[in-house]
């Protein structure tokens, strides 16, 4: 499974390199790996469906809990089988619809990336792996939006995308750690046996805020859902692959793996009902008065989200069983339409719907998917969609005391759904061809046969659904933690509620239909209502913050050395005052202090000489030599405690400063006589109060028990280990050698990054 | 600034602390000094010529410019480093030679390491004060 999921890491490298030669038909080349994924995984499906999970285990960090740990059960399977599955027509349709592009080498990097790390997502078994995958998967999707990234609009979406999906990831991951920390394991399987203590903790609010914040963003549920709609200027594969079939499931995904272990609770059910259950509804509503095909189908697709959702916040076994087939349903079908719609924009240049008619006469093969798309989308009987949405009414009719208000809602969204299914699958194949349409032809066959095979599968599990249920369905349902019960998947039911409500949605989605015309007017008094809509609540959200970060950024930046000095040490004072007076029973033992002799009492009244003639001196030069006279002071007491490697040290790094400051004297504008008394007060108060607290910390010191275990371990060890006899030098270059060798580092580092800024800046100049 | 007394002393001066800084460099496995001490008495003995002589004369001695002492410096290190790994030591592992050399003493990989300190130490010094010399 490692090696599943690192093979699409590895390809998109190779095609870092290789992504020039993409030329011409080689692109299907790269379709081989999500097809032989797609093969790989269906060879589990006869041990899954006996009711196996297989696990693989590789070490990688285990002194924080993180290691390569993935599990496929049959939750896992299902998404991954849809990965993989919709990947491979994706991928060879792209290979068509992005013929000759000149970054495609690029796309399929980016596809395949995304394919890898959604995998990782639905087969990591431990939750800090799951949310690397999941950065991914958005990090990916943001380079996918943007994939025109000559488009303005395109780079806002992609970052509108980012900006919502990565905020989401914050609260994920500090769900995730929260979660970790309280259950004392990363490991899913291992958490599902400490479900009733999550459940039954104080902080079980914060938790399902924290993974709902994250679930939702990623899956757009209202409010966040309008990230989704931009998210359309990616090229149609892309929206059809990541923002119908896949990646905005990873938030499902995420709720139904985490159903066994916090779900069944009343703060999980309702929150998901009205979360779900407002998304559907607003989604489907919205998506009835779009002219755009793929504004129609991202709307649709924020709806059936929220069905999703909604479905798992029934959480009874029926709900979840309409879940799972509506994952399945639902990929098929809006996948296909959206591939369609991405025909119909490439060989017509136009995707309103307005426009668009009788392209059924140029485009057989495409009408038919389209057709059947769109039948599937209504739930007419004989699609699998039809099974899905008996499931569906069933799993609200069966759920309890507010069993009516939800099958209304579910019935009124999926009248809305069918409507807007037939909108972007019958509309532009009906009616009379327009004459600039006459030139158009059917593209080639990985354009056309994608959608038309995914019509086809549609029907082909609609007519046989029991090729479904136990092989795939059942080890869903197990994983989620509603095992026992036979699932039995049937074309027919009977004659019975479910039946009739089945048929009044049918009917009224027709009737809709043929009534109400999409138009630019609809389009233009929804669009009204933006000014309330998430999307400019958010917008002027993050105006704020931009104006908040300008004026902090003023404050803390405003380019003097003097200033940052100033705040640093206030601050500095400020917070170790606060632990001293707090926190430190300051005391004073004067037993401890050896005699002053004679040396030090003159070296000292030197060193105060010298801080008189630096604050009170007129020249910068003579400020500066008076401190290095203090530098060399220091370097008389450090030779006084036997310490004469640092003196040597100290010595010539104070040589070399004061070289320095002479060298930059020039440069520094007139040395100025503050005349400002307040500003002398402040300066000088924050500087002895600084020089008070140093001195209090040093004396404090004293007063701790020191522990000399380690300077002993040096000590004895430094010759015989070492073969040394200063101690300082061993510790440097073998003991601690490592750490000299970073320091080295970052001394080249700092060099480079001197010279690069001056040598930069003066060769600009010239 | 050129004063012919500080001119006369530093041409004189700049060998005669070369000198000393090799030797702080090779003693300091027993005595107090080290790498980065003599790296530092070297980078003042070239200031000092530099000061006196002007820094084109001193760029005319060193030849190779100051940066290139860098990843020479380092690479000397990490090769000490990756030295005993050839003979499946791990990491950093200090190798003696069996008998000491006459004057310096003991020979292990842990002097290579500290040539390679006093390499960059000279090259990052001299870089930095040679460049701000140069844009000011």
């Amino acid at each position: 499974m490692l090696l599943a999921i690192l093979s699409g890491f590895l390809i998109a490298i190779c095609l870092l390199f290789l992504g020039k030669q993409l030329k011409g038909n080689l692109p299907l080349i790269v379709s081989i790996l999500p097809i032989s994924l797609f093969v790989y995984f269906c060879t589990f499906l006869p041990e899954i469906s006996e009711g196996q999970t297989f696990f693989q285990h590789t070490t990688w960090i285990p002194s924080m809990g993180i290691n390569l740990d993935f599990k496929l059960d049959g939750l896992s399977l299902l998404f991954s089988l849809l990965i993989t599955g919709i990947g491979s027509l994706v991928f060879l349709y792209s290979s068509a619809y992005l013929k000759r592009h000149i970054y495609i080498g690029r796309f399929y990097g980016y596809l395949c990336v995304f394919m890898a790390s959604m995998l990782g997502v639905v087969l990591s078994d431990n939750l800090l792996l799951l949310f690397v995958f999941w950065e991914l998967t958005a990090i990916s999707s943001f380079f996918l939006i943007g994939f025109n990234n000559d488009n303005e609009a395109s780079r806002k979406s992609s970052l509108l995308a980012w900006a919502i999906t990565g905020g989401g990831g914050f609260f994920l991951m500090a769900g995730f750690i929260l979660i970790g920390s309280i259950s004392g394991t990363y490991s899913v399987q291992e958490m599902l046996s400490s479900s009733e203590l999550l459940k039954n903790h104080s902080l079980y609010a914060l938790m399902l805020f924290l993974i709902f914040a994250g679930a939702f963003t990623k899956s757009a549920q209202f409010p966040f859902h309008f990230w989704l709609p931009g998210a359309m200027k990616a090229p149609t594969p892309v929206s059809a692959y990541l923002h119908s079939a896949t990646m905005v499931k990873a938030g499902i995904y995420l709720i139904a793996r985490f159903t066994p272990i916090l779900g069944n609770h009343p703060y999980w059910n309702n929150t998901l009902l009205v979360v779900g259950g407002v998304t559907m509804v607003y989604g489907a509503f919205h998506s009835i008065f779009r002219v755009d095909l793929k504004g129609i189908l991202a709307y649709s697709t924020i709806s059936a989200l929220g069905i999703l959702v909604f479905l798992l916040g029934i959480g009874t076994h029926d709900a979840l069983l309409a879940a799972s087939v509506f994952i399945l349903v639902h990929a098929f079908y809006k996948a296909g339409l959206f591939l369609i719609a991405g025909v119909i924009d490439h060989e017509t240049g136009t995707r309103d719907v307005t426009q668009l008619a009788g392209l059924r006469k140029v485009m057989a093969p495409l009408a038919i998917a389209g057709g059947l798309a769109a039948l599937s989308s209504a739930g007419i009987p004989l699609t699998l969609s039809f099974v899905s949405k008996d499931l569906i009414y069933e799993a609200t009719l069966s759920s309890g005391n507010s069993a009516l208000l939800f099958t209304l809602i579910a019935i009124l969204t999926n009248i809305f759904l069918s409507y807007s299914g037939y909108l972007a699958g019958i509309k532009p194949f009906t009616g009379a061809l327009p004459d600039k349409f006459r030139k158009v032809h059917l593209p080639s066959g990985f354009m056309w046969f994608p959608p038309l095979f995914l019509g086809l599968g549609g029907l082909l599990f609609g007519l046989f659904p029991s090729l479904l249920d136990k092989s795939l369905i059942q080890p869903v349902l197990h994983a989620m933690g509603s095992s026992d019960v036979v699932v039995s998947l049937k074309l027919w039911h009977g004659l019975n509620t479910v039946l009739m409500l089945s048929a009044i949605t049918i009917v009224c989605g027709i009737i809709l239909y043929l009534i109400f015309k999409p138009s630019l007017k609809g389009l233009i008094a929804i669009g009204k209502l933006d000014s309330f809509a998430p999307q400019a609540i958010f917008m002027s959200l993050a105006r704020g913050i931009k104006f908040i970060a300008r004026r902090y950024t003023k404050f803390m930046h405003d380019g003097f050395l003097r200033s940052y000095l100033t705040k640093i040490i206030f601050f500095l004072v400020c917070l170790i005052g606060y632990y001293l007076v707090k926190n430190v029973d300051i005391q004073w033992y004067t037993d401890k202090h050896t005699p002053i002799s004679i040396y030090e009492a003159i070296v000292f009244s030197i060193m105060i000489l010298a801080i008189f003639t630096i604050v009170f001196s007129a020249s910068r030069f003579i400020a500066i030599i008076s401190l290095s006279v203090m530098g060399f002071c220091m370097c008389l007491f450090f030779v006084y405690y036997g310490a004469p490697d640092l003196a040597m040290t100290q010595f010539s790094i104070d040589t070399l400063t004061t070289v320095l400051f002479v060298l930059v004297l020039l440069k520094l504008p007139p040395y100025l006589k503050i005349k400002d008394k307040a500003a002398q007060i402040r300066d000088g108060f924050l500087a002895g109060s600084f020089g008070v607290l140093i001195s209090i910390i040093a004396l404090q010191v004293l007063n701790e028990p020191t522990n000399k275990n380690i300077s002993r371990f040096y000590a004895d060890n430094a010759y015989l280990l070492g073969k040394g006899k200063n101690v300082v030098n061993v510790i440097l270059v073998d003991f601690r050698g490592y750490d000299t060798l970073v320091e080295i580092t970052v001394l080249t580092i700092a060099a480079i990054g001197v010279y690069s800024m001056l040598k930069i800046q003066s060769s600009e100049i010239e | 600034m050129k004063i012919i007394l500080l001119k006369t002393a530093a041409n004189y001066l700049l060998p005669l602390l070369l000198l000393f800084s090799v030797f702080i460099l090779l003693r300091g496995h027993y005595e107090p000094g080290g790498g980065f001490v003599g790296g530092l008495i070297a980078s003042i003995a070239f200031i000092l010529h530099s000061l006196a002589n002007g820094l084109d004369r001193t760029k005319a001695l060193l030849k190779y410019s100051p940066f290139y002492f860098i990843p020479f410096g380092l690479s000397i290190a990490i090769l000490s480093g990756l030295a005993p790994m050839l003979i499946g030591d791990p990491f950093m592992t200090v190798l003696w030679f069996e008998n000491p050399m006459p004057v310096i003493g003991l020979i292990g990989s842990a002097l290579f390491f500290d040539i390679g300190v006093y390499l960059v130490v000279i090259g990052v010094t001299l870089t930095i004060l040679f460049t701000i010399s140069e844009s000011v």
